[in-house]
């Protein structure tokens, strides 16, 4: 077993830099490097499928090649006789398991659950497993699963002639004025369609896991978002108390919304492993990845805004489809961004889902806001030049000073800031208004302008903290990171709030058996878990405090003083009218192992079953417009293009974004983020489509070869401005969503930015060459 | 368990022995051929492990031209100083392939017999009609997903584009593959799909690569490769031009030229009535670009693919312009 435990390393201490002014790198607000680096660069991170266990199998999925239809016949004579096969599943032999409740807390049907399909309504469904003593001969084995289908016909896509108009989500209508009467007489009107095609997480670390038995306990080590609410799915699954599954998770390779549910290929394990009396590793291949759980829906949207001369909005209009699968409901919020973010008197927005033969889609880092955005924030550039006012202006003039929806101030909103920071560090005010005015040899060169924003997703955590004998601060929380930075910033936040060097805090995360958290998701981990650790740390500390000044055999109890300082590790009077002693000598001087106080942001009052329900559900998070505020966080993005103007290739050769996520806990690791995000943008606007061949109904470009995502090469110098100020609204300790919000705006600012270099508006993304040529 | 025998050649006459042997396939790089069998495309029977001969990694540039080993790295090869210096059309193709860690382990040979992209190709599970995998079942590509399919050189059995750059570069300049006793035009070496797109190069059971030989010209001295694609690098080219130019002393008149075409055809194409239309004019953009048209002379389209008939005489004509600034 690996021990998941990060120390920072000395001389990190030491890095702050000018940007975070006086603070250390060891307190909250410093700009500590990632503690979990040097594991991951060197190879010494062990993820989930590295686990070497005894007497491993191995597991190999057979997919359906149809997009719809029901299995006739299952033939696994041969690959049964084949050398190594311990077991073929088909839906006739496994093991019935429960259906498990969903995301939402939605109680479950009293239905069996079987994660091997007979009924098809995606190519690339789980129909059929292979188990062999080694990979190889599970692989080969798996190639001989003979199945006979009776096909039915498909409904590939959205554009399907058969998919119809699909079935409205009254939950997403938000309307108030007149919005389509005061279009009809707005002397300006524009109205257009946007779509966006299926995007894929594409993870560096592909999904898969191990599942090993003993009795009636299950471990199960697989990358997860959310090990409490995967380990809650395995339990009902099997129907075993929730503490028999022990979920263990303390890397992830990159989730981006694709790690938060336990899917079918992990039940097929878990039931196999269960089958077999033996652990099963099941390693998801980069093909399956992209059917074995859903990415972004495709969606379409029109954006009709009505507006005067001036180019004030006086309505906006707007309609969304998103695809979901047959027999599963996704909804991709495509009016989140459209409601909030231009003052409007009228406005209605709503949405319908359109059932497809896909597998349900999923979340992709932003889901709603991504694809709104590109809705909304391209549209208001096609208002900008309809009245021939900067991008930038009309921006200002339709500025929402209280949310436009919710009728409710802004917690914070420094969208202003980020604007008026992001255009004198990209230089907007030297941009030439025209299209097609800007060139080098046969480069077009266009400056586009976004905005982005994401709700600030509040919930309530749990953390362990220990002051150790040696002096050392243990953290413990099943809250994990993917990248994000958790490790770090909760060691900061110990230490900071303890008084040791970050250094001396082991932080040890991603296991169900540590104090429970929520979703990794919504960016809303870090708020939730600093302020579950700072209060975890604080009463240890007043614990530390307290027997230091009450205890009989403490140096300090001469003292009778009120209260002790901590800082660097050592205790002291805050006079220093009495002795030093280190955390560690205090300790051995009253006799103490260790001092442990749990901590969570829970109200009050809340039960066992509240507890349950919050963490593995998200039935209790808190609405970001609940009591007086509403709480976003906000962003501008500045985005130069370069267009061959004989090729139609796009090049982003400069991005310059403000951003508002209130306070920074690391602007470091903050900053890595919002570029992150904003690296995926790209890759949005340029490059990334799932392919559908539309006569099976199959994604073709299931591989990293061909399903592009951003290299480095296309990727120029990022600049990211941090214009937030603390949200004491948003989070305990002032700050708001960092990851996703990076992301959202920027597919809209390259295609203006395209626009305004070729004169050609691109409403349908990628924004590929053969578009523009 | 599919098991296959392995045999490690420590001779180029062990290698060919062994490569005649029924289902035999060579290993050097292996960036293909391990791609291949684990997509199911590739299933040798005998692997024949050819990467342990020595000698064959050598580069040698002399009064004739290049010689390069057929086992030298395509990272090595496209750093080479006599080729930047005499051939940096090959150079320049060599650092837009594939990515710095594929060209790391790729051999020169090898990439010679890379296989089509073409996804119905290499997903025999989902896609069992394929002509090229299982002759006379047909094409699953042609009416399907088409964007990076061929208009050149077609056939109603197959659409799929030849996707390596070095060997547009190598056609443009005459390089031959030595194969042992004999050597073959670069152009001969890769074959139309024609009715039979299983047979893509002109190799028989029991020949090796040993290298491959380019002509030292002028043109090939001032080339260039120029390849075009959505994603800034790992991308297969949408459409890119080897072009190789050499003036009269007057610096402007054409005196001979060089031109083939990648990602648009279903082999290494080379054009040569571009080659004619300009030899002997004097280099003017107008003129360059007209007679860049003849490039996708008898085209045919697949819908999506349709952009590459307007791309390829646009990315020669830069490609002969850019040659000409050089001047």
């Amino acid at each position: 077993m690996t021990v998941h435990e990060f120390r920072t390393r000395p001389g990190d201490a030491k890095r702050g830099d000018a940007s975070d002014g006086a603070v250390l790198a060891d307190q909250v607000g410093g700009r500590l490097s990632r503690v979990d680096g040097p594991a991951k660069i060197t190879g010494a991170a062990k993820y989930a499928v590295e686990q070497r266990l005894e007497g491993l199998t191995h597991a190999v999925l057979v997919e359906s090649t149809i997009a719809a239809g029901r299995v006739r016949s299952i033939d696994t004579a041969a690959a049964e006789a084949s050398a190594g096969v311990l077991l073929v599943l088909t839906p006739d032999n496994i093991l019935p398991l429960r259906t498990a409740t969903d995301w939402l807390g939605t109680p479950p049907p009293d239905v069996a659950y079987c994660p091997l399909a007979r009924d098809i309504t995606f190519s690339g469904q789980h129909v059929a497993a292979v188990v062999a003593e080694s990979f190889e001969q599970a692989v080969a084995a798996a190639a001989l699963v003979k199945i006979a289908y009776d096909e039915a016909l498909a409904i590939v896509d959205l554009s399907d002639p058969k998919a119809g108009d699909g079935i409205p989500v009254d939950a997403m209508t938000k309307e108030w004025g007149e919005a389509e009467t005061a279009f009809a007489s707005a002397p300006v009107r524009i109205c257009n369609a946007y779509n966006t095609p299926r995007e894929y997480q594409a993870p560096m670390e592909p999904h898969g896991l191990i599942a090993k038995w003993q009795g009636d306990q299950l471990t199960v080590w697989e990358p997860s978002q959310w090990v409490d609410g995967m380990a809650r799915t395995y339990a009902e699954w099997f129907g075993v108390p929730f503490e028999n599954v022990r979920l263990v998770s303390p890397y992830i390779g990159g989730g981006f919304g694709s790690k938060a549910f336990a899917y079918g290929y992990g039940a097929v394990a878990a039931v196999a492993a269960k089958m077999l009396g033996r652990p099963v590793k099941l390693a998801v291949t980069r093909p399956q990845t992209f059917t074995a759980y859903g990415g972004r829906a495709a969606t379409r949207q029109t954006v009709a805004l009505g507006a005067d001369r001036d180019g004030k909005i006086q309505s906006i209009v707007h309609r969304g489809v998103n695809e979901t699968s047959v027999d599963g409901m996704w909804v991709e919020p495509l009016g989140s961004v459209t409601s909030v973010m231009y003052a409007t008197p009228n406005f209605s927005s709503r949405q319908n889902v359109v059932r497809v033969n896909t597998v349900v889609p999923g979340a992709l880092r932003a889901p709603g806001e991504n694809p709104s955005a590109f809705g909304i924030e391209s549209a208001i550039d096609e208002l900008a030049y309809e009245v021939g006012i900067d991008p930038l202006e009309i921006r200002l003039r339709n500025y929402a000073e209280q949310d436009p929806h919710a009728k409710k101030p802004w917690s914070t909103r420094q969208l202003r800031e980020a604007f008026a920071a992001g255009a004198e560090a990209f230089g907007w005010s030297k941009r030439s208004p025209e299209p097609r005015s800007m060139r080098d040899g046969n480069q077009l060169i266009g400056w586009g302008v976004a905005a982005g924003t994401y709700p600030v997703r509040r919930a309530y955590g749990e953390a362990v903290v220990r002051i150790l004998a040696g002096g050392s601060v243990e953290v413990e929380s099943s809250s994990i990171d993917m990248g994000q930075g958790t490790y770090t910033i909760l060691a900061q936040t110990a230490a900071e709030v303890v008084g040791v060097p970050a250094e001396n805090v082991v932080i040890k995360l991603g296991d169900s058996r540590y104090a429970r958290a929520g979703v990794t998701g919504g960016s809303r981990l870090a708020g939730v878990m600093t302020g579950a650790v700072h209060k975890a740390a604080s009463a240890a500390l007043d614990q530390l405090i307290g027997l230091a000044i009450s205890d009989p055999a403490s140096p300090f109890h001469a003292l009778q003083a009120n209260t002790l300082v901590v800082a660097d590790g050592r205790i002291a009077s805050p006079r220093g009218n009495g002795p030093e002693v280190s955390i560690a000598e205090l300790l051995r001087s009253v006799g103490r192992e260790h001092i442990e106080a749990k901590g969570d942001t829970m109200p009050a009052n809340s039960t066992v079953e509240d507890r349950y329900k919050n963490y593995t559900t998200i039935a209790m998070a808190l609405p970001h417009t609940e009591g007086d505020y509403s709480r976003y966080s906000w962003c501008a993005h500045f985005i130069e293009v370069r267009v061959d103007e004989d090729f139609g290739t796009v090049r982003v050769s400069r991005v310059v974004s403000a951003l508002d996520s209130g306070r920074l806990y690391n602007p470091k690791l903050a900053e890595s983020q919002w570029k992150g995000g904003i690296i995926m943008g790209i890759g949005q606007a340029l490059l990334e489509e799932g392919i559908v061949d539309r006569r099976y109904g199959r994604i073709v470009n299931n591989n990293l070869a061909d399903y592009l995502i951003a290299t480095n090469a296309d990727i120029p110098d990022i600049e990211v401005i941090s214009v937030g100020i603390p949200d004491p609204h948003s989070s305990v300790l002032g700050g708001k969503g960092v990851g996703e919000l990076g992301i959202v705006g920027v597919a809209p600012a390259i295609a203006n930015a395209v626009f305004h270099a070729t004169g050609k508006r691109v409403r349908d993304l990628p924004i590929t060459l053969e578009k523009l040529i | 368990m599919r098991d296959f025998s392995y045999l490690r050649a420590g001779s180029v006459d062990a290698a060919r022995e062994a490569a005649a042997l029924p289902g035999a396939m060579l290993l050097a790089g292996g960036t293909t051929l391990v791609d291949l069998a684990k997509c199911g495309v590739a299933e040798p029977e005998t692997v024949v492990d050819i990467t342990h001969l020595t000698g064959l990694d050598t580069i040698v540039i002399d009064d004739r031209g290049a010689t390069i080993g057929a086992l030298a790295r395509m990272s090595t090869v496209a750093d080479h100083a006599g080729i930047k210096s005499g051939f940096p059309a090959v150079s320049e193709a060599l650092w837009q392939a594939a990515s710095a860690q594929l060209r790391n382990m790729a051999t020169i040979g090898g990439n010679l017999m890379q296989r089509t992209r073409c996804p119905y190709f290499r997903d025999p599970s989902n896609f069992p009609v394929c002509n090229k995998r299982s002759p006379g079942s047909g094409c699953s590509a042609i009416g399907g997903v088409t964007r990076s399919h061929a208009v050149l050189g077609t056939s109603e059995a197959c659409i799929a584009t030849y996707p390596g750059d070095l060997a547009v570069a190598l056609v443009a300049f005459d390089a031959k593959v030595h194969l042992g006793d004999r050597q073959a035009a670069v152009d001969d070496f890769f074959l139309l799909p024609g009715a039979t797109p299983e047979r893509e190069h002109a190799i028989q059971p029991g020949e090796v690569i040993t290298a491959i030989s380019i002509p030292g010209t002028p043109a090939a001295r001032r080339s260039t490769y120029l390849k075009v694609r959505d994603r800034q690098s790992y991308e297969f080219a949408a459409a890119s031009a080897a072009v190789g130019v050499e003036f009269e002393a007057d610096g402007r008149t054409i005196r001979d030229l060089r031109v083939a075409l990648g990602g648009v055809a279903t082999k290494p194409w080379r054009a040569r009535a571009v080659e004619e239309a300009l030899k002997g004019k004097v280099l003017e953009p107008e003129v360059v670009r007209q007679a860049s048209l003849l490039a996708v002379e008898g085209a045919v389209d697949h819908g999506a693919n349709h952009y590459k008939i307007q791309l390829a005489p646009r990315v020669v004509a830069r490609a002969i312009l850019k040659m000409g600034e050089t001047a």
